[in-house]
């Protein structure tokens, strides 16, 4: 499913800088992502994909630059904003709400989508649209019979499906995955990568990941970042043939 | 492990829920209005109407602790403010004669905590955590220092003082006598405690919890955690202020010290003590905490010592209260091991109670030796006469504190032990551990 010459982007990053003190993470990044692409962000350790994710999201501000969802300006927006505005994004290590049921976790993310926002004046629990979007979700996500166990208490392989069950469960159009497969067995990956063909389907997709087979079974495009910078964009077939890659990044393993 | 074909998604029926949701407060309605018929003594009374401020306060308090994760050190503030406010209240109510009856009067001090609330929250809310806590302890400092500054609002040192009787007479009561105090604390009690609940079940009081938990993750989203707390802290300054204005009511007085640390204290004590993370645990700390205190003053000089040492105890040993133990012990009923605990429970408390007995006597003994050396020698205790300057005395209490602790040490492993086998029984059963 290649998207269409005339695509809109979804996610435009210009000349985007980060330092940490004296130390500088991304250098002049540019990354365009294509609205209803599957984009994935590949590179070394240490290359700067979960800062890029960081940046992306608002969780951390970039130095210089500026980052476009949509053709609009969201780099120093807060977090909770640029969400609003039809973004989210997993976390590589699970951050979900552990002391609060499976279905209570989904349900967070239900709650500002739905329209209920602060609400002290309704019963959280007699939200037809609020029940009907959370179930959805936990059955679309295998967890439904598991929706009083407190979040903490599930395996890792259904803690990470949870993970990206909040973060679809908004209805935002970008999805930002970082490593949802990251240490799964092979079974347990190919049902993730199944689940996330599912839930994102007719959305944006970037998704940062190192497991190769799911990056180039997955992916419409692919982005290599090394040092913080794009050193090449393409199709998986394009990644795959170019030399600066090759060399830079998946060495003999894609020979 | 997608198994659908049970009927999962309204598993819990809603009408089987609202009946025992309305039962459960009509019952609890019926105790409050039998209470007094039981214990009509005016004493039993005035202990149930503080008791019923206390439940109040400590809940309140708990929307900012147990709910949302916050810890502070200054909520006396709203409370103090909705007792000062209340009193002023009453004062221009009785002065003007309007036809404002005593029973609403609760409604300024919770308007007063609330106001105060959103002037003060903002900036204490921005960050939970340290920073969250050391502002309130910031601003708790500087409202009770400037109590005895602005004398001409806060009274100084003797505070201000108000007559109750004066007010609008409905339904011909006066409100001088404490049954009828008995029965407004109540009736606000029961009011206050149904409307915490509720805003536990509204969207706003689950994003709470959110927050508690994990407010990194609740940006991502779409709320702003600052919100949160703000709104959380508003609604905790709006029923503290209920608290204060019942208490102004029940005293007729309000001075410094309900503005004071040690009022803030109480708060956090008997939330903890109760234990925060369930609904009712504030409610059972706040009766725990206000009964003990009452009756350990009475025996001792030494109450708040004690009083520390119960708190070092739950934080230690319960750090989910006396509530959370309990609830614990579902679990055990349900897996049918109750007896087996209760027996390891009977085999430890023998000698446990050995040296507790041990300990407080030698508490007992340091002080009428150091601090109350002119009562004379001799302390009453356990329905006996000692002798403080006898060394087989001091021996005594030694020798029991060791011994106890040798022996109960052992005992302990022995709980232990039954409460593994129990919750391994459990879990073979399919409860959840």
């Amino acid at each position: 499913m290649t998207p269409a010459p005339a695509a809109m982007p979804a996610i435009t990053i210009r000349n985007v800088n980060k330092s940490f003190g004296n130390a500088t993470v991304i250098r002049g990044l540019n990354l365009t992502v294509l609205q209803g692409e599957r984009h994935a962000v590949i590179g070394p350790n240490g290359a700067g994909k979960s800062t890029t994710f960081n940046l992306i999201s608002g969780f951390i501000t970039p130095t210089s630059g500026e980052i476009l969802l949509r053709n609009q300006v969201i780099s120093g927006l807060p977090p909770y904003q640029i969400n609003r505005r039809g973004l989210s994004r997993s976390f590589q290590v699970t951050n979900v709400f552990a002391n609060m049921s499976v279905w209570e976790n989904v349900r967070c993310a239900v709650l500002w989508a739905t329209g209920h926002r602060y609400a002290f004046w309704k019963n959280v629990d007699r939200l037809p649209e609020v029940r009907e979007r959370t179930a959805e979700i936990l059955e679309d996500i295998g967890l439904l019979a598991r929706r009083d166990v407190p979040a903490g208490l599930l395996t890792y392989a259904e803690q990470r499906a949870l993970e990206i069950g909040i973060t679809t469960a908004g209805g935002a159009d970008v999805i930002l995955l970082d490593e949802p497969t990251a240490g799964m067995s092979h079974a347990e990956t190919e049902r993730a990568v199944e689940l996330i063909r599912r839930l994102t389907e007719g959305r944006t997709l970037v998704i940062v990941e190192h497991d190769m087979s799911v990056v180039f079974g997955l992916a419409d495009r692919i982005s290599v970042l090394v040092y913080g910078q794009i050193i090449a964009s393409g199709t998986p077939d394009e990644i795959r043939r170019d030399p600066k890659v090759k060399e830079a990044y998946l060495g003999a393993e894609a020979a | 492990m997608s198994d659908i074909s049970a009927p999962l998604p309204r598993p819990r029926s809603l009408v089987a829920e609202t009946v025992r949701f309305y039962g459960m407060w009509i019952a609890v309605a019926v105790v409050l209005v039998a209470l007094p018929q039981i214990f009509s003594s005016g004493g039993a009374l005035t202990t149930f109407s503080l008791i019923g401020i206390s439940i109040i306060f400590a809940m309140s308090y708990n929307i900012l602790l147990g709910q949302t994760g916050m810890l502070s050190f200054g909520h006396a503030v709203y409370y103090g403010l909705g007792g000062f406010l209340a009193i002023h209240g009453m004062n221009m109510l009785a002065a003007s004669k309007a036809s404002v009856p005593l029973p609403l009067v609760p409604l300024i001090g919770a308007l007063a905590g609330l106001t105060f609330a959103l002037l003060l929250g903002w900036v204490s809310t921005r960050r939970s955590g340290t920073a969250f806590a050391m502002i309130s302890l910031g601003v708790a400092e500087l409202v009770s220092s400037s109590a005895l500054i602005l004398r001409s609002f806060f009274g100084g040192e003797a505070g201000i003082t108000t007559n109750r009787t004066k007010l609008f007479h409905i339904f011909g009561w006066s409100f001088g006598p404490q049954i009828q105090i008995y029965y407004m604390v109540a009736a606000w009690t029961l009011l206050a405690v149904i409307a915490m609940y509720a805003l536990t079940r509204t969207p706003l009081g689950r994003m709470c919890n959110a927050v508690r938990d994990n407010p990194e993750r609740v940006q991502f989203v779409g709320y702003d955690p600052h919100v949160i707390r703000y709104m959380a802290f508003c609604f905790a300054g709006f029923f503290a202020g209920i608290a204060g204005g019942l208490s102004a009511i029940n005293f007729e007085i309000a001075n410094s010290a309900y503005l004071g640390a040690a009022q803030s204290g109480t708060a956090l004590f008997a939330a903890y003590i109760g234990g925060i993370g369930l609904f009712i645990g504030p409610i059972v700390g706040a009766i725990f905490v206000t009964y003990l205190s009452l009756v350990l003053s009475d025996l001792t000089s030494v109450w708040q010592l004690y009083f520390g040492l119960i708190f070092i105890s739950v934080v230690v040993f319960a750090p989910g209260g006396i509530a959370g133990l309990l609830m614990k012990h579902r679990l055990v009923v349900r897996a049918g091991m109750l007896l087996s605990v209760l027996k390891a429970y009977l085999v430890a408390l023998v000698p446990t109670a050995a040296m507790l007995a041990g300990l407080v006597l030698a508490i007992e003994i340091i002080v009428r030796h150091t601090v109350n050396a002119t009562g004379g020698p001799n302390i009453n205790m356990f329905g006996m006469s000692l002798n403080s300057a006898s060394p087989t005395v001091w021996l005594l209490s030694v020798g029991l504190v060791l011994a106890g602790y040798a022996i109960a040490h052992r005992t302990w492993a022995y709980v232990a032990h039954a409460w593994d086998h129990a919750a391994t029984i459990a879990r073979e059963k399919g409860y959840l551990a």
